[in-house]
């Protein structure tokens, strides 16, 4: 079988890349079979989970719905790439801090789902935060340590944000 | 621990409030302290994506595995044709049963009956009729399009009715059944009758027969299951998302004729289990492919493929409860079927386990309890959280509510006035472990948070319900503590860590009982080459089973630092005390790192500590041995009901569980709320729906088959223990976990009958339902 093959290059991580891929091949392959890259995840493979969430151009997008040829020319974030010189990001630290974090499957999307949030909005209400990781399936545990995380990494600028009645 | 640290009503005020704020409580220093939240042992990688899942690993030379299905429930499979299918570029081989050793090997934990592939018939929409192995997995999906297999539609079995029915085709081969087993000619795989007293002759005041039912759910881990194997210097080498490493190494032992010491199995810690990962499903398959072909082999199966490999049992459960006017059980008359799959899996287990325990923790009279495992032809059913425990609870305490509405009675006072009390039997007779904890008090702290009896508005209503399950009856738990020369210490235990969090809290023990923080100490899982022998990880069980002996390993290391310290410094063992990793002794004290410095000189050494904690196989008990203690918890539930479209919203929802004490106190609050928000899932979401004809399960996916969200949760929700120290796990814990789910079904309905009127005695309380019920009422 020779499948048809495309030439993309795209950023990954702040890194440059020009590699060869199979037309057919989701920008979630990709990631994790070409690149190595597997801290993302994948679950469902229907874009419901949310497990393989990355940042392109600093939105979050399902890694498994897109074909990796559509990422040419864009800049991909995976989980990665957060933090800087082995130190973790707000957020990855927020998790650990609130005990959000169990079997760890769905972290790195969940991560990457708060950063594309707090990105857009440094300070999310509880019902933004909610509605921001809608997407992100969690079966271990109760979704609140994982919502307090993103308060709390979004507060650390200013005081913690409220719901308006 | 004196009164005055530990208030006597197991209070904790960090928790007591609602959740705990998770911060990291180190007194000392020291964030091993028993009762402290210490952060995640693995947290790290978990939040930077370096945490390795069985689907992340990489083996050299490997071959995908993809299986091939068809679509129905049950088919003579004729010619398999693989002609087309082999041409595809780097296909190596295209794999039949026709093409393993001969007859075909059979495994499960209780029955031998699941085939490596199906030989002759198909039992289930699911399952594999062949394997392909190929270079990429992009050649070997494509082959598997093209195997083409002629086969024969038969008629199936799908429904608890049909499976009773004596009419209806056998599911369970014939010749796999002894020519003694009374079932050979129904569909019943086994059945089983508990019970005490005399129910023929109890009388009561009244008399309430009803009927429930619990739909089949699927665990739905977040990580699908994921197998490789590989030949291994003579042996073999299985990777699996596995709760159970050495009851699968003793599976492929037998399967592939090895030695258990040329098997190795590796089970990098899995993704969520939830029971759905206990027992082997394509590892056997796996192993004899990659011995069969020389190389490694690799399966991870897609979430469709891991919906049909685990499920729970569809239940049915007719009961006949007598009450007396006061609102006392007189007897209770129970007749359950659990609907499993075409092979047993753990399934009978999980029937007969749960309703052994059917008539709840309270004080019952007179109690017979008829049980059935009942065959069909869908996908094995197991092990799932709970294991049938909530669907117990489902029964029993619904039959409450049905009491206290004809007798008159609150909901919560004809509860307090059945439950047993602390050293109560609940199962009579049999020398069962009586109630181990005082459960009015979990009940009476769910009721004072949910605000029971205050008034409420029109439309909203409040549920209170208790959920018991038996912990381990059996096990076997063996660890090895490793004190090395600087002072820091390996522990080696073949727990599984799922999420649970049993690296934290073994770390937590090891580093307690050797006074060393928990950064200096590494626990070692996941390898049968490298921790000794764990029976299983299931039944909340690690905390008390493998907690124990790495405290025991801990405490022999502590024995042998005596002995090194009576011989170095010249003194007597006996006036020797060690605590916490400091050598006291007549005018000395050092810590052990200088002893070990002293004793050993520049050779260096380290000293090693084993410890076990068995539970021993009672032949003549029902269940093969009694509960080494019970999870009990209450749920408190507040829900507001649309009468227009029939929806439940969640406004307030707390479970209580008697822990004995939380080791870990936001790692239980994690495993209870999760165990809780699992509950409401299956309490108002989840369950599967098998196509009449073809047996698929129709809502097969994650955009069908919906688990709560972010968006589900209930308003406000708080997950509360009560601590009093009377387990019999490391520092008076027992063991969670499940807990949390155990009572959520029956409290939710109880809100929605308080809310709105109406009673459904259906699994899940869908709008629909909801909706008809209120219609119904007019």
């Amino acid at each position: 079988m020779a499948a048809d093959t495309l030439a993309v290059s795209f950023v990954v991580n702040g890194r440059n890349r020009t590699i060869e891929v199979g037309v057919h091949r989701t920008l979630l392959d990709v990631l994790r079979d070409e690149l190595g890259l597997t801290g993302s995840k994948e679950c469902c493979a229907e874009g419901e989970c949310g497990a393989c969430t990355v940042l392109l151009d600093g939105d979050g997008i399902n890694a498994c719905l897109m074909l990796a040829v559509e990422a040419d020319g864009r800049a991909v974030t995976t989980i990665e790439g957060l933090g800087a010189d082995g130190t973790l990001s707000r957020i990855q630290d927020a998790f650990l801090a609130a005990g959000g974090v169990q079997c760890g499957f769905c972290i790195p999307g969940m991560v990457m789902s708060a950063e594309a949030l707090l990105s857009r909005q440094a300070r999310a209400t509880p019902t933004e935060i909610r509605e921001a990781l809608s997407g992100n399936l969690c079966r271990c545990g109760g979704y609140n340590q994982i919502c307090d995380a993103v308060a709390a990494a979004g507060s650390a600028e200013g005081g913690p944000a409220e719901d308006r009645a | 621990m004196s009164p005055a640290d530990h208030p006597p009503d197991g209070r904790r005020e960090e928790v007591s409030g609602g959740r705990p704020r998770g911060e990291v409580d180190t007194p000392n220093g020291r964030d091993t302290t028993i009762g402290s939240s210490a952060r995640r042992v693995g947290g790290i990688e978990r939040v930077t994506g370096a945490q390795q899942y069985v689907a992340d690993l990489r083996l050299d030379d490997v071959l995908h595995v993809t299986l091939v299905h068809l679509n129905s429930a049950r088919a003579r499979i004729g010619e398999i044709d693989a002609a087309e299918a082999s041409r595809v570029p780097g296909v190596l081989a295209i794999v039949t049963a026709d093409d393993l050793p001969q007859p075909v090997a059979r495994f499960g934990p209780g029955y031998r009956d699941r085939p490596l592939l199906a030989t002759a018939e198909t039992k289930y929409h699911g399952e594999p009729v062949a394997a392909v192995l190929a270079e990429t997995l992009d050649a070997a999906r494509e082959a598997a399009r093209l195997v083409s297999v002629a086969h024969e539609e038969l008629p199936a079995v799908l429904s608890i009715a049909a499976a009773r029915d004596e009419r209806s085709p056998l599911v369970r081969d014939p010749e796999l059944r002894g020519a003694d087993d009374p079932f050979r000619g129904t569909n019943t795989l086994t059945e089983w009758q508990f019970g005490w007293g005399d129910v023929g002759a109890a009388t009561a005041d009244h008399v309430i027969q009803q009927r429930y039912t619990a739909a089949s759910t699927t665990h739905f881990a977040i990580e699908p299951h994921g197998f490789l194997a590989a030949p291994d210097r003579g042996g073999v080498a299985v990777w699996s998302s596995i709760q159970h490493p050495y009851v699968l190494q003793r599976l492929i032992a037998d399967t592939v004729g090895l030695p258990l010491a040329r098997v190795r199995v590796f089970a990098p810690d899995p993704g969520g289990g939830f029971g759905g990962k206990q027992h082997a499903k394509y590892e056997p398959l796996l192993a004899v492919l990659a011995l069969k072909i020389g190389r490694p082999v690799r399966l991870v199966l897609t979430l469709e493929e891991t919906f049909q490999a685990v499920r729970s049992p569809t239940f049915e459960i007719g009961i006949r409860s007598g009450f007396m006017s006061d609102g006392s059980i007189a007897f209770q008359d129970i007749d359950i079927d659990g609907l499993l799959g075409a092979y047993a899996d753990i399934g009978h287990r999980v029937v007969s386990k749960s309703s052994y325990l059917a008539c709840g923790p309270y004080r019952v009279p007179d109690a017979r309890i008829k049980v059935r495992a009942l065959l069909s032809h869908t996908p094995p059913a197991t092990a799932l959280r709970g294991f049938g425990s909530p669907q117990m609870a489902w029964a029993f305490e619904s039959q409450m509510d049905e009491a206290a509405r004809l007798l008159g009675l609150d909901r919560l006072e004809i509860r307090l006035r059945n439950l047993a009390g602390r050293g109560e039997e609940i199962v009579r007779g049999a020398g069962d472990t009586p109630a181990d904890g005082d459960w009015a008090e979990s009940v009476r702290r769910a009721a004072d948070w949910i605000g029971w009896g205050d008034p409420l508005p029109d439309g909203h209503g409040r549920g209170i319900a208790v959920g018991i399950k038996s912990s381990a009856t059996t096990g076997a738990s063996y660890a090895i503590v490793r004190l090395l020369h600087d002072g820091s210490a390996t522990v080696l235990a073949g727990t599984s860590d799922m999420g649970q969090g049993a690296r934290t809290v073994l770390a937590q023990i090891a580093g307690h009982e050797l006074g060393i923080p928990i950064e200096r100490v590494a626990v070692v899982m996941g390898d049968t080459a490298a921790a000794p022998y764990d029976m299983q990880t299931s039944a909340s069980r690690s905390t008390v089973f493998m907690g124990t002996a790495v405290l025991n390993a801990c405490r022999e290391i502590a024995e042998k630092l005596r002995e090194m310290a009576s011989e170095t410094y010249g003194v007597a063992t006996d006036d020797v005390t060690i605590t916490a990793g400091v050598v006291r002794m007549p005018g000395r004290e050092v810590d052990a790192v200088e002893l070990i410095a002293d004793a050993f000189g520049p050779m260096l050494g380290e000293v090693i500590g084993t410890g076990s904690r068995r539970g021993d196989h009672i032949a003549e008990h029902p269940l093969g041995g009694h509960a080494a203690f019970y999870e009990f918890s209450c749920t408190a539930s507040e829900v507001a009901v649309d009468r227009e479209t029939g929806e439940v919203e969640l406004l307030r929802h707390v479970t209580v569980s008697d822990v004995g004490k939380a080791l870990n106190p936001a790692h239980v609050a994690m495993q209870d709320e999760g165990a809780a928000v699992m509950g409401l899932g299956q309490t108002l979401m989840e369950q599967l729906i098998f196509d009449e004809t073809t047996g698929r399960i129709q809502n097969l996916g994650a955009l069908d088959y919906r688990i709560p969200t972010t968006k589900d949760l209930p308003l406000e929700m708080a997950s509360l223990v009560v601590e009093n120290e009377d387990g019999p796990g490391p520092y008076g814990a027992k063991g969670t976990g499940e807990s949390g789910l155990l009572s959520t079904a029956p409290a939710v309905a109880s809100a929605v009958h308080d809310a709105v009127g109406v009673v459904v005695r259906d699994l899940p309380l869908t709008p629909e339902r909801i909706w008809r019920a209120l219609r119904e009422l007019g």
